[in-house]
């Protein structure tokens, strides 16, 4: 989102997502159907609970000793002929890819769904430098036609119906009166870029793993597109966070199990891809070159921080689906380039917990994403996390912190405690009807504007205590 | 009836104080009848839930400390509500851990009880008489199900219950929308979140949604009455015959 969009409060832009129709049509169907599909998917795998356990045993493992994986997993590309860059920042990143472009004399590139590429603004970059990224995932090709950003981790265009992709295509691939029919659209879309995977000189693709003791780069897909994107082009760029490294195949066997039950309750994604190094001698396909690009970004400061386990994430978006906030406003709204709980916290990690002063309460912390979660991140947990940090560096607005302070003061002095009773049914007398309150001002009107309040009893329990105690005896 | 030495103090909850006494009178009534010493030590205002979510972890600790000071002599605690029982259970010994009470509040937390909790797992107990005929349904609070991992308990009871039928609520485990602070921080997405329960409530046709937790309650009956529903929001404690 742009600055001038993240100017406009979190609540207004949540607000707007509210009032929107398409948005919450869209937003219904895909996350319940998405969870639907998660639930059946581990329904019928009695063995996932288990799994989830040693998949986040793997992680944290993994992590106590990240450098000497990343080591091994750079000695290992770079024995299979790939070369290895190390960005710290965005910025970083965007320079090693734009010197691969021209080195090799790159035009057009196609690309691979991918979540780090997202983070490092990476089109936006190529196209400065003159080359045209070419998004080939299904829903990020309709994002990149409407010139928008993804509003969910693995379903980009989750935000979207039927009905407006038919417009976007009719207006922008000059295909008037096209069916809002996702297979017809489809079609169209495939026809659109087999020209492009023939004519571009550079794939990019995230990764979903990196498996240190082989030297293999994992992307899990469905469409097929990340197979050309790898294959096709005589350059390939993969672009992924430090924190995807897993020791070994046995442990890719793990996560991959549960990874796409978690996402789309699939059993498997359709393609699961291991791309080891570039095209050998002998071998018929692959590219020329092989580059493998490890970003930071922020990542190895939370190796002992309060983020820690948020680099556990294996971006399924499963916490997305099941969150009430997410599903009431979608990914848009957050700002971002990750939505939902996770994202919060990766957002975060990416930019300081300054960034997250709004995004942190963006969650009634009911726990459903830390429950869905494959690899049990509690996200609740380090929300609350974020929250003291906002407090306590005083990035909170000193009207919260006054309140809250206020709040505990009077929760240590009992006496004062009891007034507060007396004082509020003073306060309601000219709201209260019937033992309810429809309207009030100030700041409680956000309550009641739509919800009555119960208004404080007549008599508190703890009046009623002294009779109370007469009529047990 | 069960021996009748079974002593508990309840903890009646700062909105159960001062927005649900008649769901602290109904539980009174309720555990006396059953046999259970009812205590009331003075000098309850909150569990400190608001400050800890919030992120003022310093000031929930110093209500953590009281909480462990006021209850020091009770054999059991009974909470009303699930989500200050979670404090209580979960957070307080966290807070305390690194004080002179870390091993006050870890005994604390073991001796509370959410209500439905106390009255099937510490009593026994599963069948009561009703006060009331007809459907109902159940909303797991969020503290409730996925914090104290309990969703058997009220279900119990409410199964048991003479002359009412319990209806599975769609997307019981789902949040009301509530969230403490949440509910007036973002007044709208908490209000999103309560219509889409309510729907659900409305479509099993039943004359009340039932809940174990006073946040939840006061969320729910506030959209109800709001939409003149003929639905009631009310606690378990509520429907039960002493």
């Amino acid at each position: 989102m742009s600055e001038a969009e993240l100017a406009t409060p979190f609540r207004d832009r949540a607000g707007r997502a509210l009032q929107d129709g398409f948005l919450q049509q869209a937003l219904t169907i895909a996350t319940t159907k998405f969870l639907e599909l998660r639930r059946e998917a581990f329904g019928e795998f009695p063995e996932g609970d288990a799994l989830r356990d040693r998949a986040r045993a793997i992680k944290e493992a993994t992590l106590q000793r990240l450098d000497h994986y990343l080591e091994q997993l750079v000695d290992n590309v770079e024995r299979l002929g790939g070369h290895v860059h190390f960005a710290t920042t965005p910025d970083d990143a965007r320079r090693i890819i734009l010197d691969i472009a021209k080195r090799t004399g790159t035009r057009m590139a196609v690309k691979s769904k991918s979540m780090a590429t997202e983070e490092i603004h990476l089109n936006e970059a190529l196209e400065a430098a003159g080359v045209t990224p070419v998004e080939t995932d299904l829903g990020e090709y309709i994002i990149q036609l409407a010139h928008e950003r993804p509003s969910h981790i693995i379903a980009p265009a989750i935000h979207k119906t039927k009905g407006q992709v038919a417009d976007l295509f009719a207006r922008e691939l000059n295909r008037p009166n096209v069916p809002a029919d996702p297979e017809v659209l489809t079609a169209i879309a495939r026809a659109e870029l087999r020209e492009k995977f023939l004519q571009a000189d550079m794939g990019i693709t995230g990764a979903n793993f990196a498996v240190a003791d082989a030297g293999t780069v994992v992307l899990v897909t469905n469409e097929g597109n990340g197979r050309m994107v790898t294959t096709l082009p005589r350059v390939h760029v993969a672009v992924m966070g430090v924190e995807k490294v897993v020791p070994s195949m046995t442990d890719l066997a793990v996560f991959l199990a549960i990874l796409a039950k978690s996402a789309t309750g699939q059993k498997l994604s359709v393609y699961t891809t291991l791309v080891r190094g570039p095209r050998k001698p002998e071998e018929l396909e692959g590219p020329d070159e092989f580059h493998l690009v490890l970003l930071d970004n922020g990542r190895i400061a939370q190796l002992g921080g309060t983020l820690r386990e948020a680099l556990y994430c294996l971006r399924c978006g499963a916490c997305l689906n099941v969150c009430p906030v997410y599903r009431s406003i979608g990914g848009h709204a957050y700002g971002y380039t990750y939505p939902g709980p996770i994202g919060i916290l990766l957002t975060a990690m990416l930019n300081g917990a300054a960034s997250v002063k709004d995004l942190a309460h963006a969650s009634s912390l009911c726990g459903a994403c830390a429950d869905a979660c494959p690899v049990r991140i509690d996200i609740p947990r380090m929300l609350i996390e974020l929250r003291k940090e906002v407090d306590e560096k005083k990035i909170a607005p000193w009207s919260e912190r006054v309140v809250f302070t206020l709040v505990a003061w009077l929760l240590r002095h009992p006496a004062l405690f009891r007034l507060a009773a007396p004082l509020a049914r003073v306060f309601q007398r000219p709201f209260a009807r019937g033992g309810r309150i429809e309207r009030l001002p100030l700041f409680f009107g956000e309550w009641t504007r739509t919800r009555d309040l119960p208004a404080v009893a007549a008599r508190t329990f703890s009046e009623r205590w002294a009779a109370l105690e007469r009529e047990g005896r | 009836m069960p021996e009748a030495s079974v002593r508990a103090a309840l903890m009646i909850t700062c909105l159960g104080d001062m927005l649900f006494p008649d769901v602290g009178v109904a539980i009174v009534r309720l555990l006396r009848s059953l046999g259970v010493t009812v205590e009331f030590p003075p000098g309850q205002t909150c569990c400190g839930l608001p400050l800890f979510n919030s992120g003022y972890h310093a000031e929930a600790a110093g209500a953590a400390r009281r909480l462990v000071e006021i209850f020091k002599d009770a054999p059991y605690v009974v909470v009303p509500s699930g989500s200050c029982a979670w404090m209580v259970k979960h957070e307080g010994p966290g807070l305390l851990k690194d004080t002179p009470l870390a091993g006050e509040a870890r005994r604390l937390a073991e001796r509370t009880y959410e209500l439905s909790q106390f009255l099937v797992r510490v009593l026994g107990k599963t069948r009561f008489g009703s006060r009331l005929r007809g459907r109902v349904t159940y909303h797991d609070s969020c503290h409730l199900l996925r914090g104290l991992r309990e969703s058997a308990t009220p279900r119990e009871i409410l199964e048991n219950l003479d002359g009412v039928e319990l209806v599975e609520l769609p997307g019981h485990d789902e949040c009301c929308g509530f969230g403490g602070s949440f509910s007036v921080r973002l007044p709208e997405v908490s209000s999103a979140i309560l219509e889409k329960k309510l729907t659900n409530v409305e479509a099993t046709g039943a004359s009340c949604v039932v809940a174990c937790d006073a946040g939840c309650l006061m969320q729910m009956a506030g959209g109800l009455t709001r939409r003149k529903s003929q639905v009631r929001a009310v606690h378990l404690a509520e429907l039960l015959e002493p």
